[in-house]
């Protein structure tokens, strides 16, 4: 796997999640992704971005254009050091919540992306990685 | 910094005093440097008005150094000078200065005043060094206080015209009778949300309408929180008695929308705003026709 471009945005307040899907989409753009899989990749980021400013209490975000050789794709690395996750399955189901949400946002991003890893610590933070591959 | 027993009589700056007698000369020699820098952007600013802020500054300026600290400008004797450039500050960023602009309105007097230290300590080479590094030590810290209420002022004014934009970017319109529409564009915050949903509350009551049509050909993206803020809209408006339909749902959209898992099965959508329009207007019993005749005569 070889990264081509990077970029790390800190997400603390709303507006860095407007920041984090305005440069998804740029990136994703640039990498050829179509339309449909930019605003797929977009939406996910969004979703992720606000878990780790909402629950994560905010983190930062690693945006990255990656190739295996045979493809292209959008690499994206949700980092915080939060509170964690305690039932990441409970956590992955549709229309769990612990807040006030729709509890869609994980399970969402997972279906949005093409590959999707979560790990988490409880005390210790939340890491979630997806990516979007072209074609 | 006065010591009463004479001691550190060298440590005693002569700034005050000069700033006394020779005020008129260096206000002149002042002026005359930002006359000509300011020169490209002169027309931002009267040369009357420069005139009253720099002879404002250097009496504000001497009165400080008189009975304050030169090196610690957070006392009270620094307050009155501190609020002259806050002011300054506040009227050049309303005259379209940059922040750094505006610091550098502090920072240009450094000539004038250093050109009369050397006047006055003349040989006295060890005392000129002194007085000058205490002196740029003093003005840097003024000129950063600036910098910082300039930017301040410059956040103030943003946050300001993103709210005045909040208001303007969510306009409610009445499309027939009975039938209102929101054009809803760019991102769609919580903040933003609430006002565009008490608008339209506000709006159903007044023209008694029966259908709300909500439009998001303009919004980029619809995530799970933009999602829950429009179904709670249409549940709010139902509870006024009118119902929603959706509109502008551009097909990556759906398709991004049906893996989320959102489901908008209780909500009316379309594609466009026309077809919604068509809609409402066939719920509310009317129906459109084309007059064959008259618009064949037309043409
Ligand atoms: N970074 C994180 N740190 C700690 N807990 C998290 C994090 N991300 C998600 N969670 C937990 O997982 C739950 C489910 O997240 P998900 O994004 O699916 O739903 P939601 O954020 O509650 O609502 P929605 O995303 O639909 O608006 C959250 O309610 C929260 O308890
Ligand atoms: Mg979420």
């Amino acid at each position: 796997m070889q990264t081509t471009t990077s970029d790390r945005l800190t997400v603390r307040a709303e507006e860095d999640v407007v920041k984090v899907r305005q440069a998804t989409r740029s990136l994703a753009q640039k990498t050829g992704l179509n339309l449909v899989d930019q605003t797929k990749v977009v939406t996910a980021a969004s979703e992720l971005a606000r878990n780790t400013l909402v629950y994560g209490g905010g983190g930062e975000v690693l945006i990255e254009a990656i190739s295996d050789g045979m493809r292209s794709g959008v690499r994206l690395t949700f980092e915080d050091k939060g509170p964690g996750i305690a039932d990441i399955e409970l956590a992955m189901k549709d229309g769990f919540t612990s807040g006030t949400g729709l509890g869609l946002g994980l399970s969402g991003a997972k279906r949005l992306a093409n590959e999707f890893r979560i790990e988490s610590r409880l005390g210790e933070g939340t890491t979630v990685v997806i990516t979007k591959w072209k074609g | 910094m006065a010591d009463p027993t004479g001691v550190t009589v060298s440590t005693i700056s002569r700034l005050p005093k000069l700033l006394k007698i020779h005020e008129a000369q260096i206000l002149k020699v002042w002026m005359d440097e930002q006359l000509a820098s300011l020169s490209r952007r002169a027309g931002l600013i009267g040369d009357a008005e420069l005139r009253a802020q720099s002879k404002n500054f250097l009496s504000e300026f001497h009165k400080a150094t008189q009975s304050g600290s030169l090196e610690d400008i957070s006392g009270p004797q620094w307050a009155s000078a501190k609020a002259l450039l806050a002011d300054i500050c506040r009227s050049r960023a309303e005259q379209g200065f940059t922040p750094m602009e505006t610091a550098s309105f502090v920072l240009s007097v450094r000539g004038p005043l250093m050109d009369r230290l050397q006047q006055e300590y003349g040989n006295d080479a060890a005392g000129l060094a002194a007085e000058m590094r205490s002196s740029n030590l003093l003005l840097d810290k003024l000129a950063l206080y600036t910098a910082e209420v300039a930017l301040q002022n410059r956040e103030t004014i943003i946050k300001r015209q993103q709210e005045e934009m909040l208001e303007l970017s969510t306009p409610v319109v009445r499309l027939f009778p009975g039938v209102l529409a929101l054009p809803l564009i760019g991102t769609l915050d919580s903040a933003r949300t609430q006002i565009v949903m008490e608008n339209l509350l506000q709006k159903i009551v007044e023209t008694e309408a029966t259908i709300a049509i909500l439009d998001i050909t303009g919004v980029a993206t619809v995530d799970t929180l933009v999602a829950q803020h429009l179904l709670k809209t249409v549940a709010a408006a139902r509870l006024m008695g009118a119902d929603c339909i959706i509109s502008g749902i551009r097909p990556q959209i759906a398709q991004t929308i049906v893996h989320l898992g959102v489901e908008l099965q209780n909500v009316a959508t379309k594609a466009t705003l026309a077809d919604a329009l068509f809609l409402a207007l066939q719920r509310n019993g009317f129906s459109v026709q084309r007059l064959a005749k008259e618009s064949a005569g037309a043409k």
